[in-house]
């Protein structure tokens, strides 16, 4: 938990690393020359304003979005333009959404055992005591039956995160997971995000919830207009921030 | 919204008051009756009007002629149904994939499909032939068509149903289409960030939930493309329904009844075609809410007993 702000990290390869990553959408200049590592079990909480680019972030590392032009790297390896190459490294890649994005028409057993299934080719049994027990871990093994509409925001997000851990991913990446949920859920989802950095999981998390970036971070990136403005320990970070931006930013959130 | 029943300015019968009273409608009465005097003066007046040989009519309907010419209707419905969802749902990913090759071939194929007349194209069809004489080299099932005497009536039934497939491909990809397109966007990203591939995804992830948008406008295709059929004159085939009726009518110069026999066969797999699709709608619409319905059913019926109840004490 207690890993040295930013650098290199522990030895061995950085299980991410962004190398003068540059993205645009349209004539908007949204990931500025993006230089950026997350070693291996190290949580990485992005803050920054709205439109600052951590959605992007996020997302250029799996290639939802492409990148106009830099590097980047999972767990050493350089991601492949297409193909299955691309596709095996997703696998490898955990992704939890905003919205939770469970698939509507399946169970939530068959919700985390898809993947597994039909891109792990696990077979079919083994797949299903696998999201069992994953599905044990978050808190929802009663559930297992049900469509996800019947669930609420918070057993869903903890769904779609039971499902993202089927497929045994490298590195976790969460873009704002706890922001469509009503107040009261948000901690149960925060809870098993917590347990899942205590166990070592390397993960990238957008999220406003201080108390989470507070404790369980093992480093803060602030991000503005398409910059890491800073990158240091959450302690630092809110005592005392370099840049006037994150000042500005922290007096708006804390104040709130 | 809530009808206003006589007895709600009781206060005391609150348990009655929710058991809602029909609204009384004289009007839907009235209509009713006229519409029911119109129905009864036009069987009467059909029935008593010779024009309408009521006898060639009956002995027609079950006609070995007529039973065939419906058996073919059905076949060239079916078939050509077949036909259209197959290629109109891969029209329809080809319109939404990247490719643009892929992209500007379906829209091509939409273009010319759907802005040309379906009786037009069923004539091209049958003229096939004398556009292609060398058709059996350049086909992939070669070994059919070497057998394959060009203007056999089996030849006319394959171009028709072909003719009448491919222009209902064009439609079907539009359906398809907007029923892809209803699958929210996140779907298919939640199952790219797994690693499933395009295909997979969207057999696996996005079809599946397209269903529901997809199949009542199909099932209007089908029983469209019933219709649909007695145009194959065009190409010629004869042996449908409507033609062989036409035959009939031909040769006795009794056009009426042999109209009112095609038509009692074309209303009569219509509505089994009708019944069909309620069922199929119905069993697509349970998947996605049911559940939650029953369940809003008693919070609402909560919701309605409890205001009452509060006005009961006040
Ligand atoms: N697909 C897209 N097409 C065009 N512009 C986009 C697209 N996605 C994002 N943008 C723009 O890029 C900028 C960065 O977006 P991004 O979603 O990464 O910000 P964010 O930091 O995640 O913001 P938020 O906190 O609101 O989620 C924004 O100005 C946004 O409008
Ligand atoms: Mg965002």
């Amino acid at each position: 938990m207690n890993q040295p702000a930013s650098g290199s990290g522990p030895n061995g390869t950085p299980m991410i690393s962004m190398n003068n990553v540059q993205k645009h959408f349209g004539a908007l200049h949204v990931l500025k020359d993006i230089q950026f590592e997350v070693p291996a079990g190290q949580v990485v909480v992005v803050l920054g304003p709205s439109g600052s680019g951590k959605s992007t972030l996020c997302r250029v590392i799996n290639r939802l979005e492409p990148i106009d032009s830099g590097e980047i790297r999972v767990d050493g390896k350089i991601l492949p333009v297409e193909g299955k190459g691309l596709a095996m490294l997703r696998a490898d890649v955990g992704m939890v959404f905003q919205s939770f994005n469970l698939f509507a028409h399946k169970s939530v057993l068959d919700n985390v055992a898809l993947g597994p299934v039909k891109v792990r080719k696990m077979n079919k049994n083994a797949a299903n005591d696998l999201a069992v027990g994953l599905l044990e871990r978050v808190g929802i093994a009663e559930q297992k039956d049900k469509l996800p509409a019947q669930l609420s925001g918070g057993q869903q997000q903890r769904v779609a995160i039971a499902r993202a851990l089927a497929m045994k991913p490298k590195v976790m990446l969460f873009d704002e997971p706890t922001s469509a949920l009503d107040p009261e859920m948000v901690q149960e989802v925060l809870d098993v995000m917590t347990s899942l950095a205590k166990e070592g999981m390397t993960m990238l998390c957008v999220t406003h919830e201080m108390g989470f970036a507070r404790h369980a971070a093992s480093r803060v990136v602030f991000m503005s207009d398409g910059e890491i403005v800073e990158d240091s320990t959450p302690d630092a970070f809110f005592k005392s921030p370099k840049s006037n931006r994150a000042k500005d930013f922290l007096s708006k959130i804390l104040t709130h | 919204m809530t009808p206003e029943p006589s007895g709600a300015a009781q206060p005391g019968s609150a348990a009655d008051v929710i058991k809602a009273i029909p609204l009384r409608r004289p009007g839907r009465w009235i209509a009713a009756f006229v519409i029911l005097v119109l129905v009864v003066l036009f069987i009467y007046g059909a029935a008593t009007n010779a024009n309408f040989q009521w006898s060639t009519y009956r002995s027609y309907l079950f006609d070995r002629r007529i039973t065939k010419g419906v058996w073919a209707t059905l076949q060239l419905t079916f078939l050509a149904m077949a036909l259209g969802v197959v290629l109109g749902v891969a029209l329809a990913v080809m319109r939404l994939s990247a490719n643009p090759v892929l992209k500007s071939v379906a829209w091509a194929y939409l273009w010319v499909f759907r802005g040309t007349p379906v009786y037009v194209q069923l004539v091209f069809w049958g003229l096939f032939s004398s556009i292609y004489p060398h058709l059996s080299l350049g086909i992939p099932f070669a070994h059919q068509f070497a057998h394959f005497d060009i203007q056999s009536l089996q030849a006319f039934f394959f171009f028709a149903a072909l003719g009448l497939g491919l222009n209902e491909a064009a439609y079907m990809a539009e359906i398809v289409r907007a029923g892809i397109s209803s699958v929210g966007e996140g779907q298919s990203e939640a199952a790219t960030a797994l690693g499933m591939s395009w295909p997979l995804t969207m057999r696996r992830v996005v079809l599946p939930q397209a269903m529901r948008v997809i199949i009542p406008p199909t099932g209007n295709e089908l029983i469209s493309m019933l219709k649909t059929t007695s145009l194959v004159i065009a190409v010629p085939f004869t042996g449908d329904l409507y033609s062989q009726a036409r035959q009939i009518s031909g040769a006795n110069f009794r056009p009426v009844p042999l109209l009112m026999v095609a038509s009692t066969w074309y209303l009569a797999i219509t509505s089994v075609l009708m019944v069909g699709q309620y069922f199929l709608e119905k069993h697509y619409a349970k998947g996605s809410s049911r559940t939650m319905t029953a369940r809003q059913l008693r919070v609402l019926a909560k919701a309605i007993g409890n205001p009452d109840r509060g006005g009961d004490g006040a």
